[in-house]
């Protein structure tokens, strides 16, 4: 509980652990090229050089050009920007939602409960990827679809999960013990319940924007994502992939950037686990 | 005659936690041994150290010798203590509800012991297990064989446990708390069950209970366990009419009685300590009504007292604090 | 056991209209006209009278469902837009090859995995359980057409030993049935591992070791029986994240099926398709959670007796 209330020295904690520590070393280096993509490196992304185009790695371009001559290094930089913010801000919209969702349907059950528990139930037997397929169908490719797409794909879990840690915690002593002071149900609701439910929430919320990303990158696959010529990881597989035997470095170093990311998100986020303490509470609700 | 079985100076450990520290103990054929003490004490771990499955809870006998029938199975390799697993030793545990396979049906639970020990055919297994569930008064043997675990009462549940424990014809049965988990009329059946088992078949039995009462009423001797230590061990008459031991008293005064609460030792606050923070000196000295200074200064040793008893207390004797 | 399994199948009733609703209802989330959604630009008005009227497009929302609901039931999926043919042909030609390639895929995710679980859980900290885990890790945080193409890059390409895509013979299928099923091994060894160890530590099985029984069979014939249960119904669950992989999969290897059918249909806006092929994923994952809990109540008579 104490833990969970103060996250910061989690953190901290986390990065205690040597796996933990190199995982979250290499989150902070992705992070740190995406904010500083253009002082980090000397070209741009979107001008093209043709006479420059499929080169192989060198001391110039250190993982090579794409089609149009483009840095790969560089793209792979701005495309964090992208692939990164829209994940995280996209699993941000559906931890919040998820929460207040899954919160209000735990603590005040009844037929709002049922109703809730059933059409999550649905979605949540659906793959992600058919869900951002439809969104993305009906509200068209670009920024905005997958935004929209990968909050609404990760809803379901976090409503099961916030409503399953309410559920548990709506029973325990100092809950029982504030209701008896007389405490208001906001008050239980937001100064007890969601504080100690957040952690679990937080954390697996972490390691969903791992997902998001992966679901982001499929999007993107798909010529459904960022739109060129903003380079995200996704768009730039998708170029990638009609090249694959000409040049793969093209599609061999965004896919890369995604798996690793995704592993360390994984393994920093299994290190905050142990830190916190909370691995029994993290367990998916059957 | 060497004593059927026989713990000496057993030490065990989990991690790097001393849980039980130099216990010593003896049970002979046809007696009835009672271990008692509060949750915590040590009792549940002293049933599976004997049983030779202290590997199942990461646990590790350190120092000591457990002895069964002349036998050191400390000494032992995991294939001979298997093959006194179920044949010479039969185990019942706590909770009857939870102790065997939901998904295995009842016959074929009791049919796989003598299967494996006695070699039988599956057809004389069968025979067999419907022979000893009669002989535990279980109504419609034949029936009960083919249900599964779910669908018999707790008490039924418990014989079963008690058939598969004898089904290898034991000499030793341990029984760790058999009667906890039961309603009260069927506890006093489990209970007459397992005495007329050492009274007909000359087994040993070593029954693990929090129930003083239930000591008094079969017993012949009682070993008392308090945070890891032995504190008391005697024939069970005279630890009744006279306690060596302070914590014995408090226990022998939480006889259930019609008037009285259960649970809670008499004019003894406070619990078991862990064995994080164990007090030095005796273990038992915060809690006791006799303390004095040596009590938190040294541990007092275990030594000969009354007929055929032993006693570790500084001040030991009966007496009114 | 056949009463429950009449009920349970009874209960996808008011699921598959839920859905079907939701699915109705994505020609007219989109922007546009509907009419205009159905046709082919610049279609003749007497082509466009004929829409309205098959759909009851000039009636009221419910009656428009419940016309196209009725169509559904009967086999009438609409026409194609781009293909001009019916949709029921089309989906009739890509749910072969779906059905082969998901179901290999889940009958290979289900034997690797339940494997590698049960060899992670014996070993458990030790380092055949690290090796596996840390392979669970790295193969489920690979996107999946990522390494679709790596694949078929490393052993199309370069050694040569399948053919790079397409849907002839069986070795076309080696590369994207491990594609998939990657994934759902990943997945599989995840939870085998953690429901064995959490079997392990029951009541129960400690009374098996206290009968004398080996500790292999004990692992092998009782701990892993338990085990398989949550394993089936999460991966009965989990069907409908195959035929998802299936989708991206099956683009990636330009194999013909549903996944490819709904790819190419979004980026035509061919909606009686995108329609009809979410429909049959949509079922698959009913019948896949249908197919779970009928395989729970036949491993757990609990479960069964609760049902009685």
């Amino acid at each position: 509980m104490t833990a969970a209330a103060r996250p910061a020295p989690a953190v901290l904690r986390a990065f205690r652990r040597p796996v933990g520590a190199l995982a979250g070393a290499w989150l902070l280096l992705v992070i740190a090229a995406a904010i500083f993509a253009p002082l980090l490196s000397p070209y741009e992304y979107d001008i093209q050089t043709l006479k420059e185009a499929y080169q192989p790695p060198s001391a110039a371009h250190w993982l090579g050009t794409d089609e149009f001559g483009r840095d790969l290094l560089t793209r792979l930089m701005y495309g964090a920007r992208t692939s990164l913010s829209v994940s995280a801000i996209a699993i941000l919209i559906s931890v919040l939602c998820g929460m207040t969702l899954g919160a209000a349907a735990g603590y005040f059950g009844g037929r709002f409960d049922r109703l809730v528990t059933v059409v999550v139930d649905l979605t949540w037997s659906f793959p992600e990827i058919l869900i951002a397929l439809i969104l993305v169908a009906i509200i068209g490719p670009g920024t905005t679809g997958v935004l929209v797409a990968i909050s609404v794909a990760y809803l379901a879990q976090f409503t099961r999960l916030t409503r399953a840690q309410i559920m548990t915690l709506k029973g325990e002593t100092f809950i029982e013990a504030a209701r008896s002071l007389g405490a208001g149900s906001g008050h239980i609701l937001f100064r007890h319940l969601l504080p100690n439910a957040l952690a679990p929430v937080l954390v697996s919320a972490m390691l969903a924007t791992g997902d998001a990303i992966i679901l982001e990158a499929t999007l993107g696959f798909f010529g459904l994502g960022a739109q060129p010529p903003t380079p995200s990881w996704g768009s730039m597989m998708s170029a990638g992939s009609a090249l694959l035997f000409k040049s793969p470095g093209i599609i061999l170093f965004p896919g890369l950037a995604v798996a690793i990311t995704v592993i360390a998100i994984n393994l920093f986020g299994d290190a905050l686990i142990a830190a916190l303490d909370i691995r029994s509470r993290m367990r998916p609700p059957q | 005659m060497s004593p059927l079985l026989e713990l000496q100076g057993v030490s065990v450990a989990i991690a790097h936690a001393q849980l039980l520290d130099g216990i010593s103990l003896r049970l002979d054929r046809g007696q009835i041994l009672g271990l008692v003490g509060e949750s915590g004490s040590g009792k549940s771990l002293t049933a599976m150290a004997a049983m030779g499955l202290l590997p199942l809870i990461g646990g590790r006998v350190t120092t000591g010798a457990i002895r069964f029938d002349g036998q050191d199975m400390v000494q032992m390799t995991e294939a001979q203590r298997r093959a006194l697993r179920g044949r010479r030793i039969g185990f019942i545990t706590q909770n009857p509800m939870t102790a065997l396979d939901p998904v295995q049906r009842i016959g074929a639970q009791i049919d796989v012991v003598s299967r494996l020990h006695l070699g039988l055919s599956s057809a004389a297994a069968r025979a067999r297990t419907l022979e000893l569930m009669t002989q535990l008064r279980i109504p419609e043997a034949g029936a009960v064989a083919e249900a599964w675990p779910h669908q018999l009462s707790g008490g039924m549940k418990q014989r079963i446990v008690i058939a598969m424990a004898l089904a290898g014809e034991p000499d030793l049965i341990i029984a760790d708390e058999p009667t906890t988990a039961l309603d009260v009329t069927v506890q006093a059946q489990i209970i007459q069950i397992l005495a007329a088992l050492v009274r007909d078949r000359g087994l040993a039995l070593l029954l693990i209970t929090h129930d003083m009462g239930v000591v008094a009423q079969v017993c012949d001797r009682v070993a008392v366990l308090y945070a890891g230590r032995l504190a008391e061990e005697r024939p069970v008459d005279p630890i009744f009419a006279a306690p060596a031991h302070p914590y014995t008293r408090a226990l022998t005064l939480c006889i259930p009685r019609d008037d009285t609460a259960r649970g809670a030792l008499h004019g003894i606050p406070g619990a078991v300590p862990t064995a994080l923070n164990y007090p030095s000196g005796c273990r038992f000295h915060p809690r006791c009504p006799k303390a004095v200074s040596a009590c938190s200064a040294t541990q007092p040793a275990l030594v000969a007292y009354g007929e055929d008893g032993r006693v570790a207390c500084h001040l030991p004797g009966p007496g009114a604090p | 056991m056949l009463a429950y399994a009449i009920r349970r199948s009874l209960m996808l009733v008011p699921v598959f209209l839920a859905v079907s609703v939701i699915i109705f209802l994505i020609l007219h989330f989109i922007p546009g006209d509907p009419i205009d959604n159905l046709l082919k630009v610049g279609s003749s008005p007497t082509a466009r009278a004929e829409i309205e009227a098959r759909y009851g497009l000039d009636k009221p929302l419910p009656v428009q469902y419940l016309i196209w609901l009725g169509n559904v039931l009967t086999g009438d999926l609409g026409t194609a837009i781009v293909a001009r043919r019916p949709v029921i042909d089309l989906i009739g030609q890509a749910l072969p090859h779906s059905l082969a390639l998901g179901g290999l895929a889940l009958a290979f995710s289900s034997i690797v995995g339940i494997t590698l679980g049960v060899i992670a859980a014996l070993n458990r900290d030790r380092w055949p359980d690290r090796a596996i885990m840390g392979g669970v890790l790295v193969g489920s945080t690979m996107p999946s057409f990522w390494l679709g193409l790596m694949m078929m890059l490393a052993f199309s390409v370069w050694l040569g030993w399948f053919p790079v895509s397409g849907a002839r013979g069986w070795s076309s299928l080696v590369l994207p049935v491990l594609t998939i099923g990657l994934g759902g091994t990943a997945l599989v060894t995840r939870i085998t591992r953690v429901s064995m160890i959490e079997v392990a530590q029951k009541d129960f099985v400690t009374l098996l070791h206290a009968k004398g029984l080996s500790p292999l069979r004990i692992q092998l014939r009782h701990v892993l029986r338990h085990a398989l249960i949550p394993v089936v119904t999460i991966l009965a669950l989990r069907i409908g994240w195959i035929l998802g992989g299936a989708v991206t999969v099956e683009v990636v290897f330009a194999r013909p099926g549903l996944g490819t059918l709904l790819i190419k249909a979004l980026a035509q806006h061919d909606y009686p398709v995108v329609q009809a092929s979410l429909l049959m994923l949509a079922m698959a994952v009913m019948i896949g959670t249908l197919l779970g809990d009928l395989l729970q109540a036949a491993m757990d008579p609990r479960v069964r007796a609760a049902l009685a």
